[in-house]
């Protein structure tokens, strides 16, 4: 063990809106310091080298990969994860839409899956399922099938849509 | 009284519709429960060593300087957990011949694969308890692997178990007519050798296993991701000496199995043993190379295969010669002989012929054991006999389509007991090809496929008809000694809120159990889905069962829940019937209110039949029967297994210059008898596609000539994504068993079992203009240029 890997690090930043102020190793990835030390088990750790997306959190608008981010690489930094999202209310329509698609089996690709999901919509207004099949390439589902869920995020691209004419 | 499933506007007709996941919710909001998001007081964590060698002897261990590692607190050698837990054997008696030797939690002398558990190291957190199996030296003596199966049983092969005397774990023969008369008097006979890559499960949560010991309580509890909680009480009572009921496993949300999770492995156990020993919660989860080196693998197969043919095109005789390594063992307790027995049960399926004939030979290597993965066999036998019928088609220059319709069980022909010895209930291959062909508008798609052709686009179709082994009965393993329950059960009961409550035996992977359960209890009741609450995977509380696997929830767990949700109307009717001075018989429960069965005129809701029940009890007769909770169990009887069938259909397109495969279009009409739930068998299906698609185009495990595992991380190991998937076009035919009032019987494993060998032969129908043939997966680019001759050295 080297000694930089011993090492603590201050962070402050908020997380789902609520300011934290930790002593981190400096070894922990994000998604460790969510899961363990703030209790927020919503996103997961799978694959461990950022290939499945099951441990995505979107820190300062964009959605990141909990394994490959540190923790102290978020000092200053937003990050939100579902359990936020979800209080929020910003992404309740989604996650409705995939309660009532059956876009999720076991679920645990899920919130990875709706953090990037929300990124591509907010990015492109009506993609098309070749885009969302491709935005979502990096989140593994091992269930679904993935057919759900392209179903979802297309019918509430195209909802937002209606609602942003009217 | 019987349900009248033929009027969907019947009352409460809640069986056959789509209605939503009551656990749904919580997995989208990031309020599941995975074994991972449990931390208990004292909790400590659990990481192993693991063997860097595919077979070595286990000199000295040399653990100091891991011990001075900060936060740890103990380190156990195999020896000392033999101490407190008894070595297994996955053998069955029903499956003779087989042999494996005694395996035990962590590797004793010797090690047999690559990332077989060695040490464990129990710290205060996991990354001190990995930080100090780095740090652990052992001495190893590397042995001779054996890796190639079939060389495995030739005389100058080191044996894995001297003692076992060959590393022959497993094989069986089966033969009915005359296959050599029927091959030397063919019209035609087609020849083709067939490999199914080794792959795994690849499930996002990894396994894991929290376990508590509580010596002031003498109980032992096990939060765990698994399929089989009440087989996992009796593995763990068993092996580490504890009465059955002093050990409850609990199973919360669990993040996919794929039958990875039906499995007993040794670092689980091992875990258990730990908490034993240390009198306090222990955890451990395993990380993804863990996942990739000792979650058990499977289809690892290879296979010399004919096919007779009359000038008709009628299939005389089929010939199976099925070879596979399962590992250095035997998995306990349901065995490593089962895939290859499948394949000997399953080839030629969905066909009427007479000579059959079919061998597997199951044998040992030092590569990390396999077992039953979704679709057990399924798809290799779906390959060989789908492979086979095609290729024959082409020999004798018939439609793929016209060969099969020329050869499949007539749809009125049940029962029939198949070459294979398989007792069909009721099938329906000719009407599910029909109603594919509507659906994918055959005769359009090959006038596509024509047109392309013009257009220097090489596009194919490919069909794959199948069988589906599901509803097990003891005939899969409790014949042959195994304390796996093949019988469900299911308690339902009314709260004095009107509320129902329904406990079984089956669990819930994110399948839809729960939401199936709701709506049959709902039925049976005469209550909203909504208000049942479905409580599953806790040994402690529900009904005994034996758990998700082999398709057995809903055409098993559906019918206990259906049969106790009935038996509890009827009380609630006789309770009614008194309260009401009415006659039972002119009474029904219709959305939560005791009505006229008549008029649907509504006497007395639930919640007022439950106060004074619950509260105010004295003013019903003294003799009048008010148990407001009813248990009923389910197996079946008649047939070993409730076969279902299906077809499924690929359309794809090969770029032939570089080898690559795109999927245009995915079909698969299924019956898996009474659907109950649309939505959820849909997506069932699609799902089981998806993975069967992996297994076609993308997953295959690696070894090396030494054992050593070469692509243990998802980088490496592909499975499917998003982008590279079609979209998939689903049709039911039901053939209701009739086993079950309910009729129903599994849809988990269709997609898997057939979708490989359609695009199998959709690639080589593409292919087959240009002289090509490919039949070893996955059909990787490399493979295809080599079928087309691009590639040659």
């Amino acid at each position: 063990m080297t000694q930089a890997f011993r090492d603590k690090v201050d962070v402050s930043l908020t997380v789902n809106g609520e300011p934290v102020e930790a002593r981190v190793p400096a070894g922990q990835h994000l998604i460790d310091f969510l899961r363990t030390e703030q209790g927020l088990t919503g996103a997961h750790a799978s694959c461990e080298h950022g290939v499945c997306g099951a441990c995505t959190v979107r820190v300062d608008g964009q959605s990141v990969r909990g394994c490959l981010t540190l923790a102290a690489q978020v000092d200053g930094a937003e990050v939100w994860t579902v359990e936020g999202l979800t209080d929020s209310g910003s992404i309740n329509d989604l996650q409705d839409a995939f309660v009532a698609r059956n876009a999720l089996q076991c679920g645990f690709c899920t919130p990875g899956m709706l953090v990037a999901a929300e990124e591509l919509l907010a990015q492109v207004a009506r993609p098309t399922r070749a885009e969302i099949r491709e935005h979502l390439s990096g989140n593994y589902c091992r269930c679904t099938g993935y057919e759900a869920i392209v179903d979802v995020v297309e019918s509430v691209a195209r909802a937002r849509a209606g609602k942003g004419l009217s | 009284m019987t349900i009248a499933f033929g009027n969907p506007d019947r009352p409460n007709s809640y069986i056959g519709k789509t209605v939503p996941r009551p656990n749904a919710p919580k997995l989208v909001q990031g309020r599941g429960r995975y074994v991972d998001d449990i931390t208990l007081p004292r909790m400590v964590h659990v990481a192993f060593v693991r063997s860097p060698f595919a077979h070595a002897r286990i000199k000295e261990i040399d653990s100091g300087e891991a011990q001075a590692v900060k936060g740890v607190l103990r380190i156990f050698t195999g020896a000392d957990i033999a101490k407190v837990c008894t070595p297994w054997v996955g053998v069955l008696a029903h499956l003779k011949g087989l042999k494996s030797p005694p395996q035990h939690a962590l590797a004793v002398d010797r090690a047999t694969w690559v990332g077989e558990p060695v040490v464990a190291v129990v710290a205060s957190t996991r990354a001190a308890a990995e930080n100090a199996v780095a740090l652990i030296d052992v001495d190893y003596e590397p042995l001779p692997a054996v890796t190639d199966t079939m060389t495995a049983l030739d005389a100058d092969t080191p044996l894995i178990h001297p003692d076992l005397g060959d590393n022959l774990a497993f094989q069986r023969l089966h033969e009915e007519g005359d296959v050599e008369a029927a091959m030397a008097s063919a019209h035609k006979v087609v020849s083709a050798q067939f490999r199914t890559a080794r792959h795994t499960g690849v499930t996002l949560e990894p396994r894991s296993i929290l376990v508590d010991w509580n010596p002031a309580e003498g109980q032992m509890t096990a939060y765990h991701a698994t399929q089989a909680p009440h087989m996992i009480q009796t593995v763990l009572a068993t092996h580490l000496d504890l009465p059955e009921s002093r050990v409850r496993v609990i199973c919360g949300d669990v993040g996919g199995s794929y039958g990875i999770k039906v499995h007993v492995y040794p670092d689980e156990v091992a875990t258990a043993a730990i908490a034993r020993i240390m009198g306090r919660p222990v955890k451990f989860i395993a990380d993804r190379l863990e996942s990739f080196s000792t979650d058990i693998h499977a289809r690892d197969h290879e296979i010399e295969a004919k096919i007779a043919l009359d000038a008709e095109g009628k299939i005389l005789a089929i010939d199976v010669d099925d070879w596979t390594g399962i590992g250095p063992y035997s998995v306990y307790p349901r065995t490593s002989a089962i895939e290859g027995n499948q394949v000997v049960n399953l080839c030629g399926g969905p066909y009427e012929f007479a000579n059959y004939r079919a061998k597997t030979t199951v044998v040992f290597q030092n590569k990390a054991p396999t077992c039953q993965y979704r679709a057990v066999g399924h798809p290799i036998a779906v390959a060989i006999t789908e492979g086979l019928v095609d290729m024959a088609a082409a020999a004798i220059g018939m439609d793929p389509v016209e060969i099969r319709r020329r050869n499949m069980y007539a749809d009125d022909c049940y029962p029939v007991t198949s070459p294979a010895k398989m007792r069909f209930e009721g099938l329906s291959h000719h009407a599910s090809m029909t109603k594919l062909m509507e659906m994918m508008d055959y005769d359009a798609l090959r006038a596509d496929q024509a047109e392309a052709r013009k257009q220097g686009k090489s596009r194919g179709i490919g069909i794959a008809s199948f069988i589906e082994l599901t509803n097990p009965s003891p005939f899969m393993y409790g014949i042959g000694g195994a304390r796996i329950s093949a019988q469900d059960g299911c308690t339902v009961r009314m709260d004095p809120d009107g509320s129902i409550v329904a406990l079984s035996g089956v669990t819930e992977q994110g399948q839809g159990t729960e939401a199936m359960l709701s709506q049959v209890v709902a039925e049976g009741v005469g209550v909203s889905p909504s208000t049942v609450r479905v409580i599953t995977g806790d040994t402690q509380v529900t009904p005994y069962g034996g758990g998700t696997w082999a398709s057995r929830g809903a055409g098993i767990g559906g019918e206990a829940a259906l049969q106790a949700a009935r038996a509890l109307r009827q009380s609630i009717l006789e309770v009614a019937a008194s309260m009401l001075q009415a006659d039972p018989g002119a009474l029904d429960i219709r959305d939560g209110q005791v009505v006229d069965s008549d008029s649907g005129a509504p006497r007395l809701p639930l919640e007022e039949l439950g106060r004074i029940v619950y509260f105010r009890g004295d003013t019903l007769p003294k003799d009048l029967p008010r148990e407001l909770v009813q248990t009923r169990h389910f197996i079946t009887m008649d047939y070993p297994f409730a076969f279902t069938n299906g077809v499924q259909a690929s359309y794809l397109e090969v770029d032939t210059e570089t080898g690559v495969v795109t999927l245009l279009k995915h079909w698969c009409v299924e019956d898996c008898g009474r659907v109950i739930n649309p939505q959820l068998v849909d997506e069932q299906i699609r799902g089981g596609i998806v993975q069967g698609l992996g297994g076609a185009l993308y997953e295959e495990i690696h070894y090396d000539s030494d054992g050593q595992l070469l692509n243990g991380s998802m980088a490496d190991y592909l499975v499917p994504m998003a982008a590279e998937m079609p979209d998939m076009i689903i049709g039911h035919v039901e053939t209701p068993t009739a086993e079950s009032e309910l009729g129903a019987k599994g849809a988990g494993e269709a997609g898997t079992a057939g979708a490989p060998a359609a695009v199998m032969n959709a690639i080589n129908d593409a292919l087959r203009p240009l002289g090509g043939q490919i039949t070893e997966m996955p059909f990787t680019p490399e493979r295809i240029l080599r079928a087309l001759g691009t590639i040659e050295d």
